[in-house]
């Protein structure tokens, strides 16, 4: 579904990621591990479009289609789906509002009808069941005031909602309480299907206790620098990330 | 460029949709200025003497007043000598029901999409329809004459009643309270009048559509809205004119009264036409609008939604002379390309624990400039007075200005005046959120856009707000890319 290769970015003139390679088939779940500043977010960025970010060198391809030669919408149209590590506020549009008008842009490019009011709104009842989340949130205006957890969990609303075939979570689980990250655990893997593919970028073990993972990938100044099955995960938990990046900068 | 700006750039660069006009046969008065157009404007519409030298007296004060040069805008001159005062489209005889108007006319307020015809008029919206200098249609009437409620065109209001007209004209707005004030108080043509009598609340929306038509021909429309104790009127004003290489000047007169426990909510969605990209042609908007709060516990509220005109200098204000009276002002002023924009309002606190709130919200993109200019002044006698005041400012890209000047005038040391202002930037990063979910750069400015400006918005009548939505995204519409 998705195939990384050689995949450089700088942003400003600064390289960030220096060669990623990553195969990511459908029904996957892939976790991409990696110390602070280590690029994880960029390569979401990158992958989503965000236009400051340069690539410089490599290709992507998804669904067998060039990925960086489309804007960032039709990304989001083909389904790629970003859940932001710091979800961006819009006052005065309400959640309700914003989803409505991007699920009709959606479906408007895969030749869809536009959804009218009723369906609209009980898909929406449908899906707010999946992350329980509160209606009064979703008329809110976007994230705006909303805790860090009500945050995320927005996030994972909006995935349900579009339903994605790749979907990047980039720190979901970082602000969830105990509850919370059950909670949106359970709706990402009701959403899985053999047909979609999950990326989670994520610091901690435990969220991949609920989410499990095929691949476990180490990312490190720019690099996959080791790739396992869950228990690289485990033992990166009890053993941190020196001994990973001794091997690297030893190698250099 | 930055990819902000050019964003900004494309989607701010849209044409304006109303730039049609329709050749009719007109009934026009010679081009220029003097008393002698200003006799035969006042005969041909056939006037009482006493209102002809009403006319004549602003003039006379016109003729030696000096343009207002405080603005924070720029403009060539305009030469009045050079302009028509009166062009009304010939109707071979006076109208007297819809059925007997020039279908021509009509057609021209299908194409804005006003409908005239009351069967096919969405319910609980009455219409006065002018066009150039003179009152095509009035929709409703006879419903709300049951109701003692007057909705008429002005010129036939100082035939059927002219003792309000006597009453009322000029004692919100005196003639010679400013140029353009008075310019229209001896110009005036037309424009709508609307009385509601004691304790009657108006059933339905009153709605006045001016369109600009004619060519080189100034628009001085008059309207008052007389609002006796205990009523209640919600009225709406929309605008839109042809597209042409010369300024067409607008300078109207808006007076409200409003009786002890009356409220008069005034709406306005101005879309004349602003000039194109490189500033040529467009209207030049010089209006003054201004009501008295005269009775105890009455409220005015001014709402407007201003995206058009190429020069726009307009401060609806309120005086609040009744004791626990309210003032109210919301504000979406838009400027792209070259439009300039000075506007804001004016809250005059004369009676005790009178209260005013202003909502100004300006979106400026292109190289446009966009200022807000509001006064709050409280009096000795207006003890406990309460003013909240919050100008927000939205930048796109970095070729255009928002300006805020704000005047406090405060005589009476119980006031309280709270003023709170920001000015922000359409994100990148809202942007790319947006886009991420789908959502294509145009639509995002809109959302955005409609986002920040909601509070105003909310305050307009629902068919309006739709309107005023669509209104704000097309006139961005290009700005972003
Ligand atoms: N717009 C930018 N301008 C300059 N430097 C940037 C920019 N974006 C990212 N960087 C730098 O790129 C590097 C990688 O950042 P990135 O956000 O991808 O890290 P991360 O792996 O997601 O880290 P974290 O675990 O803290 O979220 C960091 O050193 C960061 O400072
Ligand atoms: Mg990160």
């Amino acid at each position: 579904m998705l195939t990384i290769k050689n995949l450089h970015a700088a942003v400003e003139g600064t390289p960030i990621l220096r060669g990623i390679n990553l195969e990511v088939k459908p029904g996957e779940v892939h976790a991409i591990m990696g110390p602070n500043g280590s690029g994880k977010s960029t390569l979401a960025s990158v992958l989503a479009g965000r236009e400051e970010y340069e690539v410089t060198e490599g290709e992507v391809t998804f669904k067998g289609k060039d990925l960086l030669d489309l804007t960032p919408e039709d990304r989001a149209r083909e389904g790629v789906f970003l859940a932001f590590q710091y979800p961006v506020e819009i006052p005065g549009v309400s959640s309700t509002n914003f989803l409505r008008t991007a699920l009709n842009q959606v479906r408007e490019y895969r030749g869809q009808e536009p959804l009218d009011a009723v369906k609209f709104l009980s898909l929406m009842k449908e899906k707010m069941k999946l992350v329980e989340i509160d209606q009064k949130l979703l008329s809110r205006s976007l994230n705006e005031g909303f805790s860090g957890g009500e945050k995320k969990r927005n996030e994972i609303f909006q995935m349900a909602m579009l339903e994605p075939t790749l979907s990047i979570l980039d720190e979901t689980d970082s602000g969830l309480d105990i509850d919370a990250l059950r909670i949106v655990s359970n709706g990402v893997n009701q959403l899985k299907s053999p047909d979609t593919a999950t990326i989670v970028v994520t610091h901690y073990q435990r969220l991949l206790e609920y989410i499990v993972p095929d691949f476990v990938h180490v990312l490190y100044k720019g690099q996959i620098v080791k790739s396992g099955t869950k228990d690289l995960a485990l033992e990166l938990e009890a053993k941190g990330y020196d001994w990973i990046k001794e091997e690297v900068d030893a190698a250099v | 460029m930055s990819k902000d700006n050019q964003i900004l750039e494309e989607f701010t660069s849209k044409d304006y949709e109303h730039g049609w006009s329709v050749n009719y046969e007109a009934d026009e008065a010679p081009l220029g200025l003097n008393e002698e157009i200003i006799r035969w404007i006042s005969a041909k519409k056939e006037e009482p003497q006493w209102l002809l030298d009403w006319r004549l007296k602003a003039f006379r004060a016109w003729e030696a007043m000096e343009e207002p040069k405080w603005a924070n805008v720029t403009y060539p001159k305009v030469d009045f000598q050079k302009l028509r005062y009166y062009s009304a489209p010939k109707q071979t005889k006076k109208p007297k029901s819809l059925d007997e108007i020039d279908p021509e006319l009509l057609a021209i307020y299908e194409r804005l999409g006003i409908s005239l015809n009351e069967q096919k008029r969405l319910q609980g919206i009455a219409v006065d329809a002018v066009l150039d200098s003179v009152s095509v249609a009035t929709t409703f009437k006879g419903t709300l004459a049951k109701l003692g409620i007057v909705f008429c065109s002005f010129s036939e209001a100082v035939k059927e009643h002219p003792e309000l007209v006597k009453k009322y004209l000029g004692s919100v707005v005196p003639m010679t309270d400013n140029y353009y004030a008075a310019l229209n108080s001896a110009v005036f043509s037309d424009g709508s009048f609307c009385y509601i009598p004691k304790g009657v609340r108006c059933p339905m929306e009153l709605s006045t559509y001016f369109r600009i038509n004619a060519a080189n021909t100034g628009q001085f429309e008059r309207t008052l809205i007389v609002a006796e104790d205990e009523s209640y009127v919600s009225y709406l004003e929309g605008c839109t004119a042809p597209q042409r290489d010369e300024n067409q000047l607008h300078a109207a007169v808006v007076e409200i009264y409003a009786g002890a426990h009356a409220e008069v909510k005034y709406s306005t969605v101005q879309n004349w036409f602003p000039g194109d990209k490189d500033g040529k042609g467009g209207i030049y908007n010089f209006v003054t609008k201004r009501g008295i709060c005269a009775g105890d516990h009455s409220k005015i509220s001014w709402t407007q939604v201003e995206t058009g005109s190429a020069v726009t200098w307009k401060y609806p204000s309120c005086i609040l002379k009744g004791d626990n009276s309210i003032g109210e002002f919301y504000s979406v002023a838009v400027t792209n390309n070259m439009q300039q924009a000075d506007t804001g309002t004016k809250m005059i606190h004369i009676g005790k624990n009178t209260k005013s709130r202003i909502v100004s919200k300006g979106i400026s993109a292109g190289k446009s400039q966009n200022s807000y200019r509001g006064q709050v002044q409280v009096m000795k006698r207006a003890s406990n007075a309460r003013n909240f005041s919050q100008c927000d400012s939205l930048l796109m890209g970095d070729r255009c200005g928002a300006h805020t000047f704000p005047y406090i005038d405060i005589q009476n040391p119980s006031a309280k005046v709270e003023h709170e202002a920001t000015t922000s930037k359409i994100g990148e990063d809202q942007i790319f959120y947006c886009n991420q979910r789908g959502i294509s750069t145009e639509d995002a400015v809109a959302l955005i856009v409609n986002g920040y400006a909601k509070e105003v918005l909310n305050q307009l009548p629902m068919e309006f707000a739709v309107e005023a939505q669509k209104l704000l995204a097309l006139t961005l519409e290009g700005s972003v890319g």
